[in-house]
């Protein structure tokens, strides 16, 4: 059943991007709605994480068009982008080790009204409660993973960009991420979820975008899903 | 060899009044080197130029502002010194090394060192190389105090003082405040810290001129002791670096520590072996090279 169109959140239009001479991304071409989460799916070097640190502007130049709530980011310096609301969880989680954990927490600069407060986090996150005067890598990576998500809620931000959360923890957290993510959904979040196969938000995700070799090769939305499980497993080379 | 123990702890007394020198100076280019990645060569000539500032704001400010009488005095100098050589520091870092920071440091580091020959060469055509003496030390900074064991001049007590309180006073807000926090998060990975919503290239600005007044504040510090001249700079960072290099880059306690142990063994050499004692740092920094190449308070590669 088709639902009324969300309000647009992001939208990215001929994207190119550069580190230095390579090229490394062809034109990619997205958008997303208030309050979606989608996937960008993906073998090792297809470029998703460009993507994303192309979104906050931490790639060496970029072209093309994108907007947040409708504003122009392309010429705007990093800090000013996050400003317009958006949290990012880096690939291996980018925990400071010289900070404290409640440093860590606090670092990022509260970018609108209703992020979480401490004690809210600290009730979801009770582990971390009980290292916050630990350095931040001596935490388990999976309490680790749980520090860089609680980090950017606390700051308002509503357009997430998460690169491969789940990324060498073990199963049960995992879930415990699945869970989040489905809280998150729920709150209202707008979510960027990028992972190496879409078994973990497969239930969750709106849409998954297919990456490879710099472009979006395919698009599936979740009706789709099912009948194109080959198809993605060919794409993804499992 | 008549080596009493006042002998002995009052030449330590003296080498830490180097020492203190020493950390201030390793600690401004131990911050700078951790945010702007370079070491920063022009350190010396712009300690040198906030004597100076000591110097001819005492001497020939109020002459050239058509007022005889008036002299920047010794307290004013402590902190209109720092602004302005701070100030230089923001226009250096905006005009200059900004537009390095993409390349390999070693650019960074000839740039410095280029501007230090600059800025020497500059004042040595105007300035007096054997010195000039600052009369600016205020009245109630004279006399000596009696340590029990020797009486110290009561200008070098304060010189210590002042010099442990701000090294300490920098270490602590580096290391237990949120603005620290700041700090060693983009001495880490300044890019994650600006997708934070952070101004890393603001911090980067204003960390190099805090960095670099720091060292003006050393030079008026200096200025009553040593006198002033253009190359009191290039003979102070010489030392400075081989304490840089025994305490290891990127330490703020470690470089503090170093500065006040080395100005203190220094001290102690010249009571044991007089000759040594310019140059045992250099011996000491030998040793420290072969047997732990990071420095004592540097992390290992
Ligand atoms: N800093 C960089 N400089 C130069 N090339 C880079 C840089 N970062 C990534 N690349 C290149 O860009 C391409 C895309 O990398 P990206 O990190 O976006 O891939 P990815 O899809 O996130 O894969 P994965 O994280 O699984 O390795 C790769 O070919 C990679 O080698
Ligand atoms: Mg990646």
């Amino acid at each position: 059943m088709p639902e009324a169109a969300p309000k647009e959140m992001l939208r990215i239009s001929g994207l190119h991007a550069f580190y230095g001479e390579s090229h490394i991304l062809h034109g990619i071409d997205l958008v997303v709605g208030e309050g979606e989460l989608v996937t960008l799916l993906g073998r090792n070097g297809a470029g998703r994480t460009t993507i994303l640190k192309s979104i906050i502007g931490l790639v060496g130049s970029r072209s093309g068009s994108i907007t947040v709530h409708g504003t122009e980011t392309i010429n705007l310096p990093t800090h000013k982008i996050a400003h317009l609301g958006i949290g990012y969880c880096p690939e291996e989680r980018g925990i400071f080790s010289s900070l404290t954990v409640e440093e860590n927490l606090m670092l990022p600069v509260v970018v609108r009204k209703g992020g979480l407060s401490l004690p809210e986090i600290y009730d979801m996150f009770p582990n971390l409660l009980e290292r916050r005067t630990s350095m931040g890598t001596r935490l388990s990576g999976g309490e680790q993973q749980m520090l860089a998500m609680a980090r950017i809620l606390r700051t308002g931000a509503n357009l997430l960009l998460l690169d491969e959360i789940t990324e060498g923890l073990a199963p049960v957290i995992v879930q415990t991420l699945r869970q989040l993510m489905g809280q998150l959904k729920e709150r209202g979040f707008t979510i960027i979820l990028v992972e190496q196969n879409f078994h973990f938000a497969a239930d969750l995700a709106d849409r998954h975008y297919v990456i490879d070799r710099g472009t979006i090769a395919d698009m599936i939305t979740r009706d789709q899903l099912s009948a194109s499980t080959g198809k993605l497993n060919q794409y993804l080379g499992v | 060899m008549g080596m009493s123990v006042q002998t002995v702890l009052s030449q330590v007394m003296l080498g830490l009044n180097n020492g203190v020198f020493y950390a201030i100076l390793s600690l401004g280019l131990a911050v700078i080197f951790g945010l702007l990645n370079i070491v920063n060569f022009v350190h010396g000539a712009l300690y040198m130029l906030g004597a100076y500032v000591a110097l001819l704001g005492f001497t020939m400010l109020g002459p050239l502002l058509g007022k005889p009488d008036f002299h920047l005095n010794y307290w004013a100098a402590l902190i209109v010194a720092p602004l302005v050589v701070g100030a230089l520091g923001v226009l250096i870092e905006k005009t200059m090394l900004r537009r390095l920071r993409k390349f390999d440091h070693l650019y960074g580091l000839l740039l410095t060192f280029g501007l230090a020959l600059i800025i020497q060469g500059v004042f040595t055509n105007y300035f007096n190389v054997s010195g000039d003496a600052y009369d600016g030390k205020p009245e109630s900074l004279s006399g000596v105090v009696d340590l029990g064991f020797m009486l110290f001049p009561k200008y070098r007590v304060w010189v210590i003082g002042i010099s442990l309180a701000v090294c300490f006073g920098t270490w602590f807000v580096i290391e237990r405040t949120k603005l620290g926090s700041y700090l060693r998060a983009g001495t880490e990975n300044p890019e994650l810290v600006k997708a934070f919503g952070i101004n890393v290239p603001l911090m980067i600005t204003l960390t190099y001129g805090f960095g670099v007044g720091l060292a003006a504040f050393a030079g008026v510090l200096a200025a009553p002791i040593y006198s002033v001249s253009p190359v009191m700079g290039s003979e102070m960072i010489i030392t400075v670096f081989a304490v840089v290099v025994i305490g290891g880059m990127g330490s703020i306690m470690g470089s503090i520590l170093t500065g006040l142990l080395l100005g203190m063994v220094e001290g102690f050499t010249k009571v044991v072996y007089a000759p040594a004692s310019s140059t045992v740092i250099f011996l000491i920094m030998v040793l420290v090279l072969l047997v732990k190449p990071a420095g004592l308070f540097g992390k290992e590669a």
